[in-house]
Formats: structure tokens, sequence, C-alpha cells
């Protein structure tokens, strides 16, 4: 990025209010919803999960920044992002401390060590889940509602059974998952406040739904013959159960690690979607959304390459 | 004598080839999962590499220039595939865990970097030793990553179980292993972390003025002035 010469013109300047900390409030704001549902529905150890992925992500950076001599940033709340975005895509039956090494290894490894905020590669919070999955597969699959260890929706959907599958209650959220996932309502809400705010666009969440909508519509048919091209209840069903609501409204759009050229966007919007589709319809497991992200994360510096708009007045034909 | 302790020395700490020049990756990501398979890697690969020394160094003016690579080749894998049957005579536990990446040690290039760089211009009881140092400095790198990833992703060291596990069962408690660290991710993470300590170490020496002539090697050096975060940081407040 070094290359790239910042010109200031001279006066009069905007200035603008917003910050990122301002953005990294908005976000905290709008998950909120999400977590608050996420302790209603799994009650004391989602809260427990919750604060400690928090508490852990924030006092990493700071102790990191503090040893390292640097400028404390733990005040832009992006740290707190960070946290509660782990936390709300952890079990909630999994210990704590599992979710407090995942917070250390999101920001240190993922975030500090590739230089902070606006430098890491991969969403940190994804970084750390996948990192937890790697490690504690077994906890880190096994979703407890109600004192019962089940099969989460998308289980079920994956093998096609779909007399199992209550639309409706995955719409609200009681449903077996991570703690953040299951309400699809809930993160509409935290999606549409910044939207309104104007962090997020629809553009990138957007192009991955349509995208993702298009392939299970078409491979959901060639994987179990007896559903039909783009049943409704099938892609509902794939649309509401498991992280992509998550994921496409609240971790795709991570400024860091999402192309900023418009063009780029629709591109890595497409990528997600193909990706999320293939991982659940084709891969090994019934979920797939966090290894969708990082992986088109990883792409991105690509597709901004690739997808650089021409500066007025250059290229075109001669 | 005074170069061959020199050489030993150069192959383990100035020059450690897993830490310093960063060779062999191949081998060194996939083989450390637990600390004995570094031992038979590493050992093996000395040994290969002590006899191929040997041996170009004695042939380096008979070789001609222009097809100097493909006769190297021809004397690694003739030590490659003795090391290979011995072991898988000799040692067969070990030889079935190592498995693919004995034959490997033919294009490992730690071997032929010091064919090329050393023995091949040097005389023959020098380039003994800077075998003997290169794999032995091989060798402490591989059981050092191996003993990390092993105590963390398993709990144990040289396959005794250090850390007792925790049974859920049984309602036991103990050290739930972070399973990452014996696969593959886990290389890249040990391998990173272990590299960086080395390299603070080695600028903190060279701060204090020992060993500061000594540090010549291509990476050494030019981290300290390329500087990471960790060692940029700290500059102006020491």
């Amino acid at each position: 990025m070094s290359e790239i010469k910042l010109k200031v013109s001279s006066s009069p300047h905007i200035r603008s209010k917003i910050t990122s900390g301002n953005i990294m409030l908005m976000v905290t704001i709008a998950l909120l919803p999400s977590a608050v549902f996420g302790v209603w529905n799994f009650g004391l150890s989602a809260l427990i999960m919750l604060i400690s992925t928090v508490a852990a992500a924030v006092l990493t950076e700071y102790i990191y920044e503090k040893l390292m001599h640097k400028k404390v940033t733990v005040g832009d709340f992006s740290a707190v992002v960070t946290g509660l975005l782990l936390g709300l895509n952890m079990p909630p039956s999994a210990p704590w401390w599992m979710g407090a090494l995942g917070s250390v290894f999101g920001i240190l490894i993922v975030k500090q060590l590739f230089g902070g905020l606006g430098q890491n590669f991969m969403n940190p919070a994804l970084g750390a889940r996948c990192f937890l999955l790697l490690s504690f597969t077994g906890p880190m699959t096994s979703f407890v509602y109600d004192g019962v260890t089940g099969p989460t929706p998308l289980a079920y959907v994956k093998e096609g059974a779909m007399d199992q599958i209550n639309t409706l209650d995955m719409m609200i959220g009681t449903i077996p998952g991570t703690i953040g996932e299951t309400s699809v309502i809930a993160i509409i809400i935290g999606a549409i406040f910044l939207i309104l705010m104007g962090v997020i666009d629809l553009r990138i969440p957007g192009t991955y739904i349509v995208t993702f909508v298009i392939f299970v519509g078409i491979f959901g048919h060639v994987a179990h013959p007896e559903i039909g091209f783009f049943d409704p209840q099938y892609i509902t069903a794939h649309l509401c159960g498991g992280g992509l609501m998550l994921g496409a409204w609240f971790m795709a759009t991570d400024y860091v690690t999402s192309p900023i050229t418009p063009r780029g966007q629709i591109v890595y919007g497409i990528i997600l979607g193909v990706l999320t589709g293939l991982f659940r319809i084709f891969g090994g497991s019934a979920e797939g959304v966090s290894y969708a992200i990082i992986i088109s994360n990883l792409l991105v510096p690509l597709i901004e390459k690739v997808t650089l708009p021409k500066p007025f007045g250059k290229g075109g034909e001669k | 004598m005074n170069s061959c302790f020199e050489r030993l020395k150069n192959g383990l700490i100035d020059e450690n080839p897993i830490f310093v020049l960063l060779l062999g990756m191949c081998p060194t990501l996939a083989v450390t999962t637990s600390a004995v398979n570094g031992v038979g890697m590493g050992l093996s690969t000395t040994a290969v590499l002590v006899m191929s020394n040997m041996l170009i160094s004695m042939l380096r003016k008979i070789i001609p220039d222009s097809v100097r690579m493909p006769a190297f080749i021809v004397v690694v894998a003739s030590f490659v595939t003795i090391v290979d049957f011995l072991m898988e005579g000799f040692t067969p536990a070990l030889y079935d865990s190592l498995g693919l990446y004995i034959p490997l040690i033919v294009v490992n290039c730690i071997i032929l970097g010091r064919a090329e760089s050393y023995a091949s211009k040097n005389p023959v009881l020098p380039s003994i030793f800077d075998g003997l140092g290169m794999g032995l400095g091989f060798t402490v790198a591989l059981i050092a990553i191996g003993l990390v990833r092993e105590i963390i992703g398993a709990g144990q060291a040289f396959g005794y179980q250090l850390l007792p596990l925790a049974d859920e069962a049984a309602g036991k408690g103990g050290y739930v292993p972070v399973t990452i660290f014996i696969l593959a991710p886990g290389a890249f993470l040990v391998l990173a972390v272990l590299a960086a300590i080395q390299n603070k170490v080695k600028i903190n020496l060279e701060k204090k003025g020992k060993d500061a002539s000594k540090i010549q090697s291509g990476c050494g050096g030019d981290c300290a002035a390329c500087g990471g975060c960790a060692s940029t940081s700290g500059n102006g407040k020491e």
C-alpha cells in the first residue's frame, strides 16, 4: 500500500465525523439484538461465553499494544466487535476458556501480528473460529438445545430430510446452533440498522445471498433428486439455517477484509455464494460459511487488482 | 581444527538451516508432528549430508562445472537409497511414520545447497564438519519444532504423556489438547514463532556488541535491518 501517494489539496476541506471508533460502535450495537436473543435462547452459558470472548479480545489487544509500545487502540471498539462476533459464532455448550483462547488467537495472531486494525488479511473472528474448529472439533460441533444434543436444522437439510425442519422456528431462532446465528429476525434487525446508518451497503450481502440462492436452487436438486429445482422450502432452510445470515451481513462486509472497488465487491459476493453452496452441498460438513468467507478474504487483494477502476481520461479507445 | 569447530557452530547457530536460512521447509513442516519424528528425520538427513559433503568434496576437482548438478544429485541419491534401506530394515516403525519423506531427502535443498556452496569449493575435512554442523542444526530445529507441537497438540513429549488429558466421559479434568498444532497450520505457527524468537535473541546479542561480526547470513542480518514490528518498536526506548 505504501506506493499509493495520497495528495492533500488546498482548503476548504470537509471534515467527516465518522471514525473507525464510530463505525465499530454501530456494528456492536447492531450485533446486540442477536446477542440478547442468544442469551435468552441458550441461557447463562451463552452470556458467560460472550463475556469471556469480548473480555479476552480487549485484554489481548491492550496487553499486546502496551508491551510493544504501540498506541493503545482498545477505544475504537474493533476488539469488542471481534470478540462479540467470535462469541456469537461459538456453540453455547463449549467451555468459556475455549472462546477466550479463540479471542487471543484472533487478536494476537490474525490481527496484531499483521499490523493491527486495517492490516489483517482475514477476518480475526472467523480465523479464530476456524482455529477452534480444527483444534476442538468435538465441542465446537456439538449443539445442545434444551438439554438435548441434537443435529442442527442444517444437518437435516444436508441429508435432504426436509420433514424434520420447521421454518418458522428457524426464523425466530428457537433451534440448536451457535449463540448468534440462530435468529434470522434478530440478525436482520441489526443489518437494517447498519444499512440505515450507512455503515454497510447491499452490494456484498446482496450478491452473496442471490448467488447462493441460485447455486443451492440448482445443485440442491443435483444432490437430492427428490427435491425439485428451486424448492422454496429447501432454499429457505438453507438461508435461515446455520451462519449464512450472520456471515453475509456482519462478517463478509468487514471493511478490512472485503474489496473496496464496487465491481470487486460484486465479484467477492459471487465467490462467497458459490463457495458456501459448494461447501454446504458437496462438502464434508453441513456448514461452510466460515471457510467460504476466510478463503474469499484471501482472494481480496487479487480481486481488487483486477477490478481497479480506470481514472478519468486514462485508457479507452485510441 | 579451528575451522572445523567454526563450521559446527556455523551450522548449529549462525546459519541454522531452518531458523536462519529457512531451507528444507518441506520436511520441516511435514514430519515435525512429534519430537521423535524430528530426531529420525534430522539424523537421517545428517547422515546423508555428511557422506555427500565428503564425497562431493573429494570429487570437486573431477566433476566438470557444467554437469555438477546431475553429479551432485547422483551422489546424494545413492546415499539416500542406502539410508532408506537401512531405516526400513532396522527402524521399521520410524520408517513408517516418516514414509515418503525419506526418499525426498534427495531433493532437500539443504543438502544440494551445502554441496553447491561449500563442499564443491572446500577441502574434505571442513566439508565433513560443515555437513555435520548443518545436519545437527537441522536436527535441533526439527526437535524443537516437534517438541512444541507435540506438547501443545497432544500433551506429550517424545511419546511420554507429559500433561494428563481430560476425560469428559469419566468426568476427569485435565489438559485438552489443541489439535491444530499437530495439523499442518500448527507447523507454520510454531516455525514462525521460533524463528521470530531466535531473531529477537540474535538482535539483542548484536545490540550488546557480542557476536556482532559473526552474523553475516542472508536473513539473520537483514531481519535486523528490515525490522518487523518486533525489532523497531523497542529501538528508541531501550
